[in-house]
């Protein structure tokens, strides 16, 4: 069975922000707040968990890191030594200063990439995706917050979210989200 | 307003009193002659047992070299004391100076949500006239020959000594001491001139102090920015007199400026844990963790700048300057660069953690600590060599040094309201969250 879902519009990012503190306060349930522009601080507002984008991040670095070392020690000392500028490649410990440039820059590389193609996975993003906005106002001017009605009555639930400030509020049956 | 607790006046006495003590043993302790350093080698060579028998075929030689190595070691525990005493001197006043260098750029930038903090930089800013004397007059001492922290002001080495010979027209002493008086002088006055305007602005608010305060910080930048490449030339670079880097001024740049604001961080969690600063919040110490954690990145980043290009390099006279480093200061040298990068990385690298006080103040202790080795590392291979340890002056030097310090600032602090109501940012400072 569909659960039943209220969509309240807000104009305003002020308004929008103490809304969200109120739903929250009455225990009723925020699934998504769909905004034109982000809003500092409405994550912490509606209690979303801190990302953990900022450890893959250091983790990726690490593996760019251990890559460039490897890739290095292969290329330079391995497959290929090489004598440059009077500095023979006979140990990767003993050219290690030449090679943390380009440590640092795979560092980086890694690091950012692959932050940015977790973060499309993880937002479920790719090349096409159609749009998941519930409305096309909320790419423009407008602010929409999704609340779960649940078993409370929807009238009530409507008549409190009007109370916060909504501008409008659309019933729609629950269509499958994340 | 604050009143300095007594607390800290005694905590400064006794700092002074302690340091001044051991400074004095230090100087004390010194050799008295050559000989004495003489047979102080031969005990110690003694003490190694037969490990010299293979080489009595060169007894000759070695006696002369001896002699001469005798004397050279004689020279560097002489200059130890000096040599402590301006390191810890340098440092701390180097700091203050860097302090207020972050003053300037909240000014200059009109930031909004420093304002707050600008109290504890002018406090911190006062130090400058009394370290810059300190300095000075170390300075004055090494020029009259009281020591040879630097050997270009010793006239038989000149003569001597082509590579300096030809550096004269800028390393002599009357040119030297001129230019020391400006930079100390300049800064001083600039700095007073700041704090005093902020303080005239707390009796009644003044848009005319305002912009007044604007352009003096950006007339100390700039003039900050040339005096300080040319102190690192002149207060540093010139102990090692033939040894020479472009980007040296920029090195110890970040070392003072990352010094300094860690300075104002641990002041300012000080001030707070005592009851004052009530609205300052955990954004502010967030963000001035995030300037601790860039700057030392920063600071890593020059400093391998400049040894990755002399490494590849390799002209004799520019890698002597590493060779020594790293052959007799080796555990410092390395030590050093793990403790003001990687540990400040590693631990300021999470954003939960630069809003725990206490673990800011750790982290800045330790950044404090590596910023004095590598003062340390910067002055003593050219004035002590081998013969260096951290010991007894060292110590006392800093204890003296940090004594003066903590009563300056705290007295400065004390001067004025710990906020400076009437700026026209403060409110957006009061209220800076995120």
């Amino acid at each position: 069975m569909a659960a039943k879902v209220l969509h309240a519009f807000y104009t305003d990012d002020d308004i929008l922000m103490n809304a969200v503190k109120k739903v929250r306060d009455k225990k009723y349930s925020i699934e998504e707040v769909y905004c034109p522009f982000p809003v500092h601080g409405l994550d912490k507002a509606m209690g979303l968990q801190h990302t953990k984008l900022a450890i893959t991040s250091f983790l990726y670095g690490c593996v760019g890191l251990a890559v460039a070392l490897t890739m290095m020690n292969f290329i330079m000392i391995v497959d290929w030594p090489q004598n440059i500028g009077g500095k023979p490649s006979f140990s990767l410990m003993e050219n290690l200063p030449a090679f943390i440039p380009t440590a640092f820059e795979m560092t980086v590389f890694f690091a950012a990439h692959l932050m940015v193609i977790t973060f499309y996975m993880r937002s479920k993003l790719w090349p096409f995706k159609e749009a998941e906005n519930p409305d096309v106002r909320t790419t423009d001017d407008h602010f929409l917050m999704e609340v779960n009605v649940g078993a409370n009555d929807i009238q009530e639930v409507a008549e409190f979210l009007h109370s916060t400030g909504a501008v409008e509020i659309d019933l729609k049956k629950e269509v499958k989200h994340d | 307003m604050y009143t300095m607790s007594s607390k800290i006046k005694i905590t400064s006495a006794i700092l002074i009193i302690i340091g001044t003590i051991g400074l004095i043993y230090g100087f004390m302790s010194t050799p008295a002659s050559v000989d004495e350093v003489t047979t102080m080698l031969a005990d110690s060579h003694a003490a190694h047992g037969d490990t010299h028998a293979v080489s009595n075929t060169h007894a000759e030689v070695d006696a002369h070299h001896d002699e001469h190595h005798a004397e050279h070691v004689y020279d560097q525990l002489k200059n130890r004391p000096w040599a402590s005493i301006y390191t810890a001197a340098l440092f701390f006043f180097l700091l203050a100076v860097g302090a207020f260098a972050f003053y300037a750029v909240q000014n200059a930038a009109q930031a909004g949500w420093s304002p707050i903090l600008f109290r504890v930089m002018e406090g911190i800013s006062t130090y400058i006239l009394p370290g810059g004397i300190v300095v000075f007059v170390l300075l004055v001492l090494s020029m009259l020959g009281y020591n040879h922290l630097f050997i270009w002001t010793d006239p038989d080495v000149v003569a001597h000594d082509a590579i300096i010979a030809n550096k004269v027209g800028y390393l002599n002493t009357p040119f030297f001491l001129l230019r020391a008086a400006i930079y100390i002088g300049g800064w001083a006055f600039l700095s007073w001139l700041m704090r005093k305007n902020s303080r005239k602005m707390d009796e009644n608010f003044n848009e005319s102090l305002f912009k007044k305060n604007f352009k003096v910080s950006a007339i100390f930048l700039v003039f900050f920015i040339v005096s300080e490449s040319m102190m690192s030339w002149d207060f540093i670079m010139s102990i090692d007199t033939h040894w020479f880097s472009t980007l040296f001024g920029w090195y110890v740049f970040a070392s003072m400026f990352v010094s300094g604001i860690t300075m104002i961080a641990l002041v300012t969690i000080y001030l707070k844990s005592r009851g004052y600063l009530p609205e300052v919040n955990n954004s502010h110490i967030h963000d001035l963790a995030k300037f601790m954690f860039g700057i030392s990145i920063f600071w890593t980043y020059l400093w391998f700048s400049q040894f990755l290009l002399i490494w590849y390099a390799n002209i004799p006279e520019e890698a002597v300057y590493y060779v020594q480093r790293i052959e007799d200061y080796n555990l410092l040298f390395f030590g050093m660069v793990a403790i003001n990068f990687i540990f400040p990385l590693l631990v300021l690298v999470n954003t939960d953690f630069k809003r725990v006080n206490w673990i800011v103040v750790m982290t800045g202790i330790v950044i404090l600590i590596g910023h004095y080795l590598n003062f340390y590392v910067m002055i003593m291979p050219g004035t002590v060599g081998e013969s260096w340890f951290i010991g007894i002056p060292e110590i006392s030097s800093i204890l003296l040094i940090a004594g003066l310090f903590l009563y300056v600032i705290f007295n400065g602090l004390a001067k004025a309201p710990l906020i400076a109501k009437n700026f026209p940012l403060i409110k957006e400072s009061k209220h800076f969250h995120y």
